[in-house]
């Protein structure tokens, strides 16, 4: 009898541990609020304003440098949060979210292609890599990705049937766990192999660059530098709150249903590959999204955005942040980006060290991430005060 | 390639389109106009070698409370599977009603027909409150779309307070069901089975852990739900068998070895030799 009890009372603290870490259901809409508010001034009045009102040599002016670098992790953050909802919610772990990231990159690429115009270095209609291969017209699928609109949409639709069709095969199989791990990182480095190829038309291992205007803007200028970073901004904050809506309904009962039970979920008479159909897909179009924003800030877009480094990057800014509530993500991103771009200025040769000794200790340790962490302290001296 | 197979592999294809773009069973697709909710007619299953079940063929009717009872791996949980889609049977027929072929259906076409299923294990979502359990389970359409705007009305809150006082978990709505008792995840999880509305309900080992109380209270429970649904019990619990009252089937090695009332049965040389035999 005492034995049960004991294991009751074992099970019943470890649920709830969970619970403690689990996202809380009720946080105070005020401080939501409150947080968006301060966001919003931050992303964009502040920081434009350091940027485009300040003069340089004003302390407080806000460098390219820093803007370029916040408007990219805000395209990181916003990746964090889709791949939460498939991994931190519905329990699938995508080691390939890079290859959604990349092919919005390269779509809205070529629009950035095609507005270099005659400027380029052989002074031609076509992109300077095609002059080099000795093309003499523009590829049908390049056809129409001088306007922006036709960009935007590829941007959106390529990615997501790719995902429609891959996450399609992949759930009827009921390919699960590391199998679909596995798939997916075989996915984007295949991918990868198909981009670095010149003959498929992407301009082969250099990819695209020296983009020159965006809408006649020239890509330099500080406006549209602003205009990105805040765009990427409005990105974030669209998928937090695309997130949030999601999460606290009862759609999104159902994916951590999937996450917890799934066969549960299927003598309920629920379809779950549907429900990861739609979650996988979605999660893929705004992965493409914050890579087209990217690109244009970065100035670069090349094959390996989609080694699989990259895509398992990803899953480390998540789980450093912590999975399955949504400031976790966004935290990830930042502390892991900001990290990373002071080590490879100070020590390069040691960052990709730094970076498998964060993902060790953090599984090992802090398996609901720094926001997890910051919720036992909160428990942990409440639990003392009272 | 033969047209035969040409043929066979479109409707295949067209099948499991048809099936995957939202397609459902009807309630009117269940059709028990001749009192029967399940036949099964010499089922075979068998798991690399091992026969699970051997031509095994059992009718449930209308209303009916019937128990199972069986050695470890006689079948039983196995039966449960192809009844619900998650094991296909190597031959033989399973249909619910007169015209629902359980062996093309998925496990949520099943479940949507009206066959709900409890596990051996209790097995609710521990990281949903009570209340969320019964509302995932609650009879809706459960498709993607309309899911995503799906709001509780009055209705459907009213049928989940009333089915939680009948489970006794009234009062523990907003507690997480992974904080609960044993005995009361298994009565979350029939009540999650009666909010489904289904027409069968399959149960295995549904008072396992439970108190002598909680196990006269679902004896009760089950009794009181006989007659308006169809009711498939595994137990090894002789004494609840005994109060549940109705036919008894005995399983062994995967077919019917025995079936009648409980005291008949007890009574069958060959039940005793299978149950003292081992």
């Amino acid at each position: 009898m005492t034995h049960t009890e004991s294991l009751l009372a074992a099970e019943e603290a470890e649920v709830a541990d969970t619970q403690a870490s689990a996202p809380p259901s009720h946080i105070h809409g005020q401080t939501i609020r409150a947080a968006t508010g301060i966001y919003a001034g931050l992303v964009f009045v502040l920081i434009p304003l350091a940027h485009l009102a300040v003069p340089e040599s004003h302390g407080l002016h806000a460098s390219d440098y820093l803007v370029t670098l916040l408007g990219k992790i805000l395209c990181y953050a916003a990746v964090a949060v889709a791949l939460d909802l498939v991994w931190g919610y519905t329990g699938i772990l995508s080691l390939g979210h890079g290859v959604f990231f990349a092919l919005g990159g390269y779509a809205f690429g070529m629009y950035l292609m095609r507005g270099i115009g005659l400027d380029g270095s052989y002074h031609s209609h076509l992109p300077d890599f095609m002059v080099f291969l000795d093309w003499k017209e523009l590829p049908w699928y390049w056809l129409g990705t001088g306007h922006i609109l036709w960009a935007v949409f590829l941007v959106v639709a390529v990615p997501g049937l790719l995902a429609l069709v891959f996450g399609y095969f992949a759930f009827r199989s009921r390919i699960k766990g590391v199998y679909f791990s596995i798939i997916t990182q075989a996915m984007t480095v295949a991918f990868m192999l198909l981009f670095f190829r010149n003959e498929t038309g992407f301009g082969g291992n250099n990819g695209f660059t020296d983009f020159k205007r965006i809408l006649g803007c020239s890509i330099t200028a500080p406006g549209t530098r602003i205009v990105l970073f805040a765009l990427s901004g409005a990105l974030l904050l669209g998928t937090l709150y695309l997130a949030r809506r999601l999460t606290a309904s009862k759609f999104g009962r159902i994916l951590t249903a999937i996450r917890d039970a799934e066969s549960r979920l299927m003598f309920i008479g629920y379809n779950p590959l549907y429900y990861k159909l739609f979650i996988w897909t979605l999660s893929a179009v705004i992965c493409a999204v914050a890579g087209a924003l990217y690109v244009p800030q970065v100035g670069i877009i090349n094959p390996g955005e989609m080694s699989p480094s990259n895509s398992i990057e990803m899953v480390v800014w998540v789980a450093v942040g912590g999975r399955g509530t949504l400031i976790g993500p966004v935290v990830g991103a930042f502390l892991v980006n900001l990290a990373k771009s002071w080590f490879t200025v100070s020590f390069p040769e040691y960052w990709l060290f730094f970076l498998g000794a964060v993902f060790v200790i953090v599984t090992l340790l802090l398996p609901h991430g720094v926001v997890g962490l910051f919720k036992k302290i909160k428990t942990l001296t409440k639990g003392g005060a009272s | 390639m033969t047209p035969a197979i040409l043929r066979a592999g479109y409707a295949r294809g067209g099948n499991a389109l048809g099936v995957s773009f939202g397609h459902q069973v009807k309630e009117g697709d269940l059709d028990t106009s001749t009192r029967v909710i399940v036949y099964l007619e010499h089922i075979s299953v068998s798991f690399d070698g091992f026969k699970a079940l051997n031509d095994l063929s059992l009718f449930i009717d209308v209303g009916e409370l019937r128990c199972i009872i069986g050695p470890n791996g006689a079948g039983k949980t196995t039966m449960m599977d192809v009844i619900t889609g998650k094991s296909r049977p190597d031959s033989g027929s399973a249909f619910l009603g007169q015209s629902l072929d359980l062996t093309r259906l998925s496990e949520p076409e099943i479940a949507h027909a009206g066959v709900g299923r409890k596990f051996q294990k209790p097995t609710v979502f521990e990281n949903h409150t009570v209340f969320e359990n019964m509302e995932l389970a609650l009879k809706t359409d459960k498709r993607v779309w309309k899911t995503l705007f799906a709001q509780l009305n009055s209705e459907d809150t009213d049928r989940i307070a009333q089915t939680l006082r009948l489970i006794r978990l009234d009062g523990q709505e907003s507690r997480p069901a992974g904080l609960l008792s044993h005995g009361q995840k298994q009565w979350l999880e029939i009540g999650m089975l009666l909010v489904q509305e289904p027409k069968l309900l399959l149960l295995d080992e549904p008072v396992a852990g439970m108190t002598d109380e909680e196990t006269e209270r679902t004896a009760e429970l089950f009794l009181s739900l006989a007659g308006r649904h169809s009711l498939m019990v595994v137990e090894h619990d002789m004494a609840f068998i005994r109060k549940l009252g109705g036919k008894v089937t005995v399983l062994h090695e995967g077919s019917v070895l025995a079936e009648g009332p409980l005291d008949k049965v007890q009574n069958d040389q060959r039940v005793i030799d299978v149950y003292l035999g081992r």
